[in-house]
């Protein structure tokens, strides 16, 4: 059947060959019998919800039941439409077989906590209080994101550009990396939150001391990265440019820069591991907004859904943030990839 | 007509080198490796000069110090009577490795002398006709490592030849090229050197390639490096490689490098 070998060859194009999903087997028929499965097990979430009254007093039950109703019914309708989504209905058909498994999970927490009542509370909220949180409580967690998202964009942007301007000083000049190199070596290892209470008492804010401890964690990392990418620059890029007729500032720019790029990349990316943990203990100890001092309020009034909630969104942040860095690495460091060869 | 017009390209695109009693060394650790011994040579504008030795004996060295790159210990080197003082783009080197810059595609890394020297704007219509020369118009906007070995040394001569070079330095820029790629770039830098008229400085340690290629052939000794031979090769081009006076000077060179037992 010509129409099924090149659809499968489609799919290898869009996942290549080393990660085929065991939904991909079944995506090529008309109906992906992966897609009713996961539309069966939204539906169960569904069922074991309105099965029988809950143990506790939650008021968002009935919008949970439905709410997954309507992941079922949406499940169901891309899998009858299959083929026909094209890009769309493979990028499903990849992630059917973990909305089965979430499907089931959710299930199974709802009937152990809200149905019987087996996990000891404030502990183990079932998932309709969690929901309750993201419905109820909206503004003040969406506000807390804000201020965590403009803390950490900001210490972070001026921690990579001091760690970039620092990093290609002193892979670049042997008088930059004198005088440097001893000051990175006694602050750099020093963890950026054994400052805290220093920088606390020294800043005019906490908002601002924040912003400083967060842009020290990650202008370490990127610091050393940069100045070792500098440092491993071949020096015959430097001879051919040279001859070509290169001053100092158009090597520096036009041929190290570019060529420790992939380094500096690995310096961005321990940098912001570094600085989420600086945001987070930042905002617990000083600074009076942000998902971390969300957290720790959340925790003084025991209200367990909440922290829950938000270390969701907490995660799915950190976890937007590394995947757009990615991004732009790939979009960046392309000319790396030695894919064709004539 | 044709050669006379010729010439005159020659005596206006190319320059005149003179190496002059020019001693080199290196420190390793606490000791001095000498590399040049009192090497001194002319070549004059529009020449082809090949510079033959053992490996290791200094010849790359050598063109470093022509480059620029590096000042002499000892003796002077002047491009048209002027002394050498650093790099500069009317001497360019091809260096046996393309040492392409992997982010740049082909026509941005052709581009780099321009670039650096600030006439991007001016010599737009040059990159197209050099990248055309080398045969890689359609390869203008391919990455480094889409090219094989042939293809890459020809993109970095083209990034030499773009700046319009008084004095082209060319260190074993076809050494690790397999062999059939190797004899058809020979013929053609033959023709690029006769159309652009510059002066020619190769270092090789292919006695062929030499005598293909060049009006001279210098013969060096072991490290440190002095000047064991300085022989024209009176011969039009384009050569053929079976020519019996060129046989005759390839048996002679061998027998100046301590081979002559094999031949």
């Amino acid at each position: 059947m010509p129409t099924s070998s090149a659809s499968r060859a489609a799919t290898f194009d869009e996942t290549g060959p080393t990660e085929t999903s065991p939904a991909q087997a079944v995506s090529r028929l008309p109906v992906s019998g992966w897609g009713i499965a996961a539309s069966a097990s939204w539906l169960g979430v569904t069922a074991v919800s309105l099965a029988r009254d809950d143990v506790g007093d939650w008021s968002r039950t009935a919008t949970f039941a439905y709410g997954a109703a309507v992941v079922a019914l949406a499940a169901f309708v891309v899998s009858l439409a299959g083929a026909r989504l094209g890009q769309a209905g493979t990028w499903f058909a990849h992630r059917t077989p973990w909305l089965i498994v979430l499907g089931l999970g959710l299930a199974l927490w709802e009937l152990v906590t809200a149905k019987l009542g087996w996990l000891p509370l404030p502990f183990f909220p079932p998932p309709q209080a969690l929901l309750e949180v993201y419905l109820d409580d909206f503004g003040k967690l969406g506000a807390s994101v804000l201020a965590s998202v403009k803390l950490q964009i900001s210490g972070y942007a001026i921690g990579a550009v001091i760690g970039f301007l620092t990093g290609v000083s002193i892979g670049w000049s042997r008088s930059a990396g004198y005088w440097v190199h001893p000051v990175l070596r006694f602050i750099g290892p020093l963890p950026a939150t054994a400052w805290l209470p220093v920088a606390f008492f020294l800043f005019p804010s906490s908002w601002s001391a924040s912003i400083f401890l967060i842009a020290l964690a990650t202008a370490f990392p990127v610091t050393v990265l940069t100045w070792s990418g500098v440092a491993s620059v071949p020096s015959s890029y430097y001879d051919v440019a040279r001859t070509l007729g290169a001053t100092p500032w158009f090597l520096i720019r036009k041929v190290a820069v570019p060529a420790a790029m992939p380094h500096m990349f690995v310096g961005l990316f321990m940098g912001l591991g570094a600085s989420f943990a600086v945001l987070v203990v930042a905002e617990m100890m000083g600074v009076k907004a942000g998902l971390g001092w969300y957290l720790q309020w959340a925790q003084g009034w025991a209200a367990y859904a909440n922290m829950y909630a938000a270390l969701i969104v907490m995660s799915l942040l950190c976890s937007g943030a590394i995947t757009l860095l990615f991004k732009v690495r790939d979009r960046l460091l392309s000319w790396q990839k030695g894919v064709v060869k004539w | 007509m044709v050669a006379l017009a010729q010439q005159v390209q020659h005596a206006t695109a190319g320059a005149s080198l003179e190496v002059d009693n020019i001693s080199h060394h290196f420190a390793i650790e606490d000791r001095r490796l000498d590399v040049l011994d009192k090497v001194s040579f002319r070549a004059a504008p529009g020449e082809f000069v090949a510079l033959l030795g053992p490996s290791g004996c200094g010849k790359s060295t050598l063109l470093r110090l022509v480059a620029g790159l590096e000042p002499p210990a000892a003796g002077s080197l002047k491009e048209d009577g002027i002394a050498i003082a650093g790099p500069d783009p009317s001497r360019v080197v091809v260096f046996q490795d393309p040492t392409l810059f992997p982010w740049r595609t082909v026509r941005d890394n052709v581009a780099l002398g321009p670039e650096a020297q600030g006439g991007l704007k001016a010599k737009r219509a040059r990159i197209d006709e050099v990248l055309a020369l080398v045969g890689l118009s359609s390869f203008a906007k391919a990455l480094p490592h889409q090219l094989s070995g042939g293809m890459a040394q020809r993109v970095a001569l083209a990034r030499a030849l773009v700046n319009d070079p008084r004095i082209l330095i060319l260190d074993e820029p076809l050494g690790k090229l397999d062999s059939l790629t190797r004899l058809t770039m020979q013929s053609e830098l033959v023709s690029l050197w006769q159309r652009a008229g510059f002066t020619t400085l190769l270092v090789t340690h292919d006695v062929e390639e030499a005598l293909f290629l060049a009006n001279r052939v210098i013969v060096f000794s072991d490290r440190p490096a002095q000047v064991k031979a300085d022989l024209p090769v009176d011969k039009p081009y384009p050569r053929h490689r079976g020519d019996p006076d060129l046989a005759e000077l390839r048996r002679q060179i061998l027998g100046l490098l301590g081979l002559d037992a094999t031949w």
